[in-house]
């Protein structure tokens, strides 16, 4: 499976969360499966996804959804540290492992040989799955608690996609209205 | 008398502020101190400036009022989440800095950060005030928000070696 499918097994489940989305073809592939205004796609700042979306999860009540990359979880390590010691009650975090930076042509990251879910639970998260061993659909209907790390494991390959036709104020703005609605 | 840390501290409070990330400096310890016991902030400490500039971005799209405390070689760490995060968002922020590497800096490594960070911020084309007299302070803090929220970008403060 790639990206696209399997960001598109993600959204199919979605209600009303919410969603960070990250830099380059992650983002651009959840605006072509389901562009909603709770999505927010982070068009710049590589490595910051999971961060905004902890902000996110400890000022309010709404599930939060975080759509990384591995390239972008390794480029900011310390935000797995600061998410299991912040400890919010509302946050998962998908890391769609392609073992590659797949925006800027597949190169190959280190999670090759290094594993992204040993390091989640070496940090402490108790609550850190596979993505094909859980039902997520059920993740997402009950209370959560304390954080979630889930690791998808994919194949490299970014779907033929256009870019993100709104601005970065439009997507900000409709955003934050429903958040705060 | 005025105190250094109290009148940060009343200016935080007068501009609302109630969402704040923070890398340490020994000069921000009272201040950490007190803004660690309030309990209309929340305070989240952070592994690096620019994850907390992150969280500061998810916060503000909730609503929060956000600021960062740090060091400005903290700046360092913080330039491509100024940019390619605030500027392109058009994101409101203070920055409530600890400027070392100034005149009477006694630690070496410091100097040549502090020289670099007013070139820094004028270069990134964020407003940033210098302030060395106590009596500045609170009111520099208190009008800080309302001020970055209308230009639609951060502000900083740089408080110089000789404030504290
Ligand atoms: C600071 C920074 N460095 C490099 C880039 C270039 N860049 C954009 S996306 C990307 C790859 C991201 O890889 P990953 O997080 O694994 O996600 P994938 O695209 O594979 O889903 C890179 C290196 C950038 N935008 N910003």
């Amino acid at each position: 499976m790639e990206r696209y499918d399997a960001i598109k097994e993600i959204a199919k489940n979605l209600t009303d969360e919410l969603v960070i989305a990250n830099i380059g073809f992650p983002s651009r592939e959840l605006y072509e499966i389901k562009d909603r205004a709770e999505n927010f796609y982070m068009l710049g700042s590589m490595g910051l996804a999971s961060s905004i979306g902890l902000g996110l999860g400890l000022s309010q009540d709404k599930k939060v959804i975080v759509l990384d990359g591995d390239g972008s979880i390794l480029m900011n390590l310390g935000s797995l540290v600061t998410i299991f010691n912040q400890n919010p009650s509302n946050f998962i975090l998908i890391a769609l492992d392609n073992s590659a930076y797949g925006s800027t042509g597949n190169q190959e990251t280190y999670c090759k040989n290094t594993d992204l879910l040993k390091i989640a639970k070496s940090i402490g998260f108790k609550k850190a799955f596979n993505f094909k061993d859980i039902d997520f659909k059920e993740i997402l209907s009950e209370d959560i608690e304390e954080p979630i790390f889930i690791h998808f494991k994919i194949n490299p390959g970014n779907a033929d996609v256009g870019i993100i036709d709104l601005t970065p104020d439009k997507i900000k703005n409709r955003f934050k209205e429903i958040v705060n609605k | 008398m005025l105190d250094s840390t109290e009148s940060i501290y009343k200016g935080i409070k007068n501009a609302g502020i109630n969402f704040i990330v923070s890398v340490p400096c020994v000069n921000l310890k009272k201040l950490l101190e007190k803004i660690n016991n309030d309990s209309e902030i929340t305070h989240v400490p952070v592994t690096r400036e620019e994850e907390g500039l992150g969280i500061c971005a998810g916060a503000y799209l909730a609503g929060k009022k956000i600021a960062i405390l740090m060091q400005n070689s903290g700046l360092g760490n913080s330039i491509n989440a100024l940019t390619s995060l605030y500027e392109l968002y058009s994101f409101p922020l203070i920055m409530i800095i600890s400027h070392r590497g100034t005149k009477g800096e006694p630690i070496i490594g410091q100097v040549p950060m502090g020289k670099a960070t007013p070139n820094l911020f004028e270069g990134l084309g964020i407003d940033y005030k210098r302030i060395e007299k106590i009596e500045k302070a609170e009111k520099a803090v208190s009008e800080s928000w309302k001020k970055s929220e209308s230009l639609k970008k951060p502000i900083a403060l740089l408080f110089d070696i000789n404030y504290w």
